[in-house]
């Protein structure tokens, strides 16, 4: 595998950042949805998070590599592992991120019959899909707007469910498949269906950098990696490691945050001022605000946390008019500085 | 760049007299550049989207690039249907099934590791396809996860996208061509251009110096001061993807390394900027004045005026100077490198630039296939015979059933095979199955199914619908008509955005009709251009008909079905030439209706004159349209029968397709 430009040497794009952060420090905030023009470092990024997070341990034999520690019950081939055994056998794997490629099939996503061996050995078995190599790692999908309508489908319910259901060609297959769901894509090319939308955890905005003295810095060290991978990771190797400590630690420690009522209730007023739909909204917002906490070093979510993640967490919320052209982003940072001054 | 300069564009060109020279003899001197600079770093460069039809003009560049990438590197043609398969490789089926055991083969991807792959029919390339060599040009290597199958193999290869399209045909898929360095536009470069200096040596560089700029080229050093003349070049030109400028620094090296140098000079940076940065540009750039903050007062207001030719020579003749020594010493780097790419700017590309963006934007780069979508996509309808390949999915019962009959007599066959040529001719003919030819001796197959026995699932999709909106804005369609058939337009959108249907809208009034907006999905830009739509003057009606037909036909072609909604009152005063008299516009008009009718759209005509109108009335019956006369309309009024009339309302019956 090629050498990933490493995160800490983005410039600039700390809103998609910090998003990417959270994400991958608590999952279950629901992916992360970058809009903006190409070539601004949205691959770059979730390529480069997945190179710093340390290896993950996966059952030996298990193909969609879970976790020894899961529960049992979740995936049949590591039930088939563990039984008659104390300890399963586990291995180093590194966190997995998949491309989901526009013209995927559907077969290739979700998985199908495995060809080859219904043919030559004649066993019904079933080869994994995309949505199974991406099992506790990323899924990317670049164009994410200009994605079939039956693969979003698709996306929404595993997404949701956190388990892909196979039934076809005579299988009936289940596995589990958690991943972040990470898509990026140009508004101007198309619209993404609202459904699909309101799935993302997280939604950033990204645009080239307009100042001429950052743009002369992301192609320099673009141009340094390029030409000499190895030595330019090394050289950023420190300061990776330190954003790996970050993400490690919050781990660790965010299911401890404290989340007090007085927050909580800001949160809501926040969403109802918004007059976001449902109530994921709140809940997204809790959790980004928790999980930068987390990051942070924090205790306790303060007002300051909810401040910064609201944007992400809320602008793809708002229940809005299709034929609207005004920024959402700008509604909800109007909102934010009405409801939590300061 | 030094008179000895091997890739200097003057090698055939009278350099002495560069005010003479022709803009298409620079442009195949800028082609044959690109060529040598391709050739340095296939991969690096992702490539070229080439512009061309096909003829002798693009052969003749395509025996140059191949004169100079070294001999015997990687050449491959992409068909424009190539499969998975063949892409990436995976089982070969037939092989498989023949010799009983996974047989594997390369993909072209993989062939062309170190080499260039030919893209047929760039415009038409499917957007799985585009995608498969987005990947391989962002990581070096081709995936392959298929069949059972999973390895990864290296694919540095460079793309020529061969871009046949004509006219208003949308560009190559977005992602592809934001990866590929170079455009070229070999559309109006006279073979007798390419007579003159078109030989493989004329190119200036050959394959040996190709070879050594290859290994000189990571010791290039680049200046501070050249970075940042391609970022604020980039940026004035409003190029806003950070490839392009880092492109554009490949470009420089490259450059430098053809000419044996150790470093960036001025006029590679300029070089770069006008092969790489000018062909993406999407504004002009503003006027010194007005530019980046960098820029230094004492600018030279004769550079203010950007006139492509006075220009492009400003450029070129220092090129063939035996100085390197900056040509303009009192400008800035920026700003020559700025006037370099202006200068590459033909007129007249700009707006054709934002139009083909939209369009492609519109296309999506994942809808070039859609005909073809029926084999990839949907539900299930049925089996027909044929192999699982480019995606089809095997349909396992039915082939088991076509098998089924014939094992018996396979059986017998294959022992009687076996038992007869145990020796030597074994496994001739048509054996396909046979047993003996495998060394580890499995008994007689369990199942023994040949080619013929392969059933695949037909898919069936929901066609995407286009709908076209048709607005006669003259005068003669009342004012207040017009802000009501905008409502209503508007309207329709909603539901539009309800059905995921794209739509496009076409304006005629004064003497032409216009494309608003070419076939999109964003509704905002739909809005965006209604409302800036300005009422008055004259019908030419027959335009309009003419743009609605060949918009309409478009989407046909891509597999996709198209409901024309026009609102007019029928009443031409304006000919298709742009004369007037009611007559011959009639005539026109009448004509245009007329072939409109013979392509068979679902076509709806609302009568937007203040009583029913027999012109409305006439002309809704010579193009087959459904007429809805609406003497006081309001904008939901007009709706309403808009989704009746269509039948849109009731389309996406979500059990339809089961």
């Amino acid at each position: 595998m090629a050498l990933a430009f490493p995160f800490s040497a983005i410039v600039g794009q700390d809103e998609m950042k910090r998003a990417i952060l959270i994400a991958a420090v608590d999952p279950s905030v629901g992916g992360v949805l970058v809009l903006g023009d190409r070539g601004t470092g949205k691959s770059t990024a979730v390529r480069a998070l997945a190179a710093l997070l340390p290896k993950m341990k996966a059952t030996v034999g298990c193909r969609y590599a879970c976790d020894p520690a899961a529960p049992t019950g979740a995936c049949t081939e590591c039930d088939a592992l563990k039984a008659g055994v104390k300890k399963v056998k586990s291995h180093l794997v590194p966190v997995p991120v998949v491309d989901l490629p526009l013209g995927a099939t559907e077969d290739r996503v979700v998985g199908a019959l495995d060809l080859e061996r219904a043919l030559t050995a004649g066993v019904k078995s079933f080869e994994p899909g995309l949505l199974a190599r991406a099992h506790r790692g990323f899924l990317y999908v670049d164009e994410v707007n200009l994605l079939e309508d039956h693969l979003v489908d698709l996306l929404i319910d595993v997404a949701a469910s956190g388990e892909n259901v196979v039934e076809r060609e005579g299988l009936s297959v289940r596995h589990p498949a958690r991943f972040v769901l990470v898509g990026s894509g140009n508004p101007e090319e198309g619209e993404l269906r609202p459904q699909l939308l309101d799935r993302f955890g997280l939604s950033v905005e990204v645009s080239t950098p307009t100042v001429l003295a950052d743009r002369i810095e992301v192609v320099k060290r673009r141009d340094a990696f390029e030409r000499d991978p190895q030595g330019f990771s090394d050289r950023w190797h420190a300061e990776d490691e330190k954003v790996r400590r970050r993400i490690l630690k919050a781990r660790d420690r965010v299911a401890g945050i404290e989340v007090p009522d007085s927050v909580l209730e800001r949160a809501a007023r926040l969403c109802m001022a918004l007059g976001t739909d449902g109530l994921r909204g709140e809940l997204t917002l809790m959790r980004a605000a928790r999980a930068l906490a987390a990051l942070d070093g924090d205790a306790v979510v303060g007002d300051a946390h909810l401040r910064r993640v609201a944007p992400s967490a809320l602008r793809h919320r708002l229940r809005r008019d299709p034929l609207d052209d005004t920024g959402t982003g700008a509604r909800v940072e109007r909102v934010v500085a009405e409801q939590i001054p300061g | 760049m030094v008179a000895a300069d091997p890739i200097a564009p003057a090698a055939g060109v009278p350099a002495d007299d560069p005010s003479t020279v022709d803009p298409a003899v620079l442009r195949w001197a800028d082609a044959l550049r690109a060529a040598a600079l391709l050739a340095v770093d296939p991969w690096g460069f992702g490539g070229v989207a080439l512009k061309a039809g096909h003829g002798p003009v693009r052969e003749r560049w395509l025996t140059v690039l191949k004169s100079l990438v070294p001999h015997g590197s990687p050449w491959r043609r992409i068909p424009i249907h190539a499969g998975d398969e063949r892409l990436l490789g995976g089982l070969d089926l037939t092989a498989t099934l023949a010799a009983g055991r996974p047989v594997a083969q390369t993909g072209l991807l993989a062939e062309a590791d170190g080499g260039l792959l030919l893209l047929a029919m760039a415009e038409r390339v499917p957007g799985t396809t585009a995608s498969r060599l987005c990947a391989a040009l962002d990581t070096g290597e081709c995936a392959l996860a298929r069949d059972g199958l999973a390895s990864s193999r290296p694919a540095r290869f460079g793309v020529v996208a061969l871009d046949e399209g004509v006219g208003d045909d949308p560009p190559p898929a977005g992602a592809l061509l934001e990866r590929l360095a170079f455009r070229i536009d070999l559309g109006e470069v006279p073979v007798g251009v390419t007579d003159a200096f078109g030989a493989p040596g004329d190119a200036g560089a050959d394959a040996a110096t190709v070879a050594a700029a290859r290994l000189r080229m990571a010791s290039v050093e680049v200046g501070d001061e050249s970075v940042q003349a391609l970022c604020a070049t980039a940026m004035a030109l409003g190029v806003s993807s950070a490839r392009a400028p880092l492109m554009a620094l490949r470009a420089a090296r490259a450059a430098a390394a053809l000419d044996g140098r150790d470093r960036v000079g001025p006029d590679d940076t300029s070089l770069a900027a006008r092969l790489v940065l000018a062909p993406r540009a999407t504004q002009w750039p503003a006027p010194p004045d007005a530019a980046p903050p960098e820029d230094p007062p004492d600018a030279p207001p004769p550079e203010a005026p950007p006139e492509p030719e006075p220009e492009s020579d400003a450029n070129e003749p220092p090129a063939a100077e035996d100085e390197d020594t900056v040509p303009e010493p009192q400008q800035p780097l920026d700003e020559v490198v700025l006037e370099a790419a202006k200068a590459a700017i033909p007129p007249g590309l700009l707006a054709s630039l934002m139009l083909a963006a939209n369009a492609a934007a519109a296309a999506g780069a994942g809808r070039a296939g859609v005909m073809r979508a029926t084999r990839l996509r949907g539900r299930p309808a049925g089996t027909r015979p044929g192999t699982p390949r480019d995606g089809a999915r095997l349909a396992l019962v039915d082939t088991l059933r076509a098998a089924a009959p014939w094992q018996p007599l396979r059986r017998r066959e294959a022992l009687a095979r076996e038992a007869a040529g145990a020796g030597a001719g074994a496994g001739a003919g048509a054996g396909k199955a046979s047993a003996s030819q495998r060394p580890t001796s499995t008994p007689a197959p369990r199942l023994a199914l040949r080619a013929s026995d392969l059933r695949v699932a037909r898919l069936r999709e929901r066609t995407e619908t286009t709908t076209i909106f048709a607005i006669d804005a003259s005068g003669s369609s009342a004012l207040h008509r017009l802000a009501e058939a905008k409502g209503a337009v508007e309207l329709l959108l909603a539901d539009c955005y309800v059905r995921r249907d794209r739509v496009a809208v076409v304006a005629f009034r004064g003497r032409a009709a216009e494309v608003l907006l070419p076939p999109t999905r964003s509704l905002v830009r739909a809005k965006r251009s209604l409302a800036g739509l300005p009422g008055g003057g004259g019908t030419p009606l027959a335009s309009g008909i003419d743009a609605v037909a060949g918009l309409a036909e478009g989407v046909a072609r891509r597999g996709g079905s198209a409901v024309l909604v026009f609102l007019t009152d029928g009443r031409a005063n304006v000919a298709r030439d742009g004369s007037g008299g009611r007559a011959r516009a009639d005539e026109d008009a009448r004509d245009a209706a007329r072939r409109l009718r013979v392509a068979g759209h679902a076509t709806l005509l609302l009568d937007t004159s203040p009583q029913p109108a027999p012109a409305a009335q006439a002309l809704a019956s010579a193009m087959a349209a459904a007429y809805v006369p609406l003497p006081r309309a309001d904008a939901a009024s007009i709706a309403a029968p808009v989704r009746a009339a269509t039948g849109l309302g009731s389309r996406r019956a979500p059990g339809r397709a089961r």
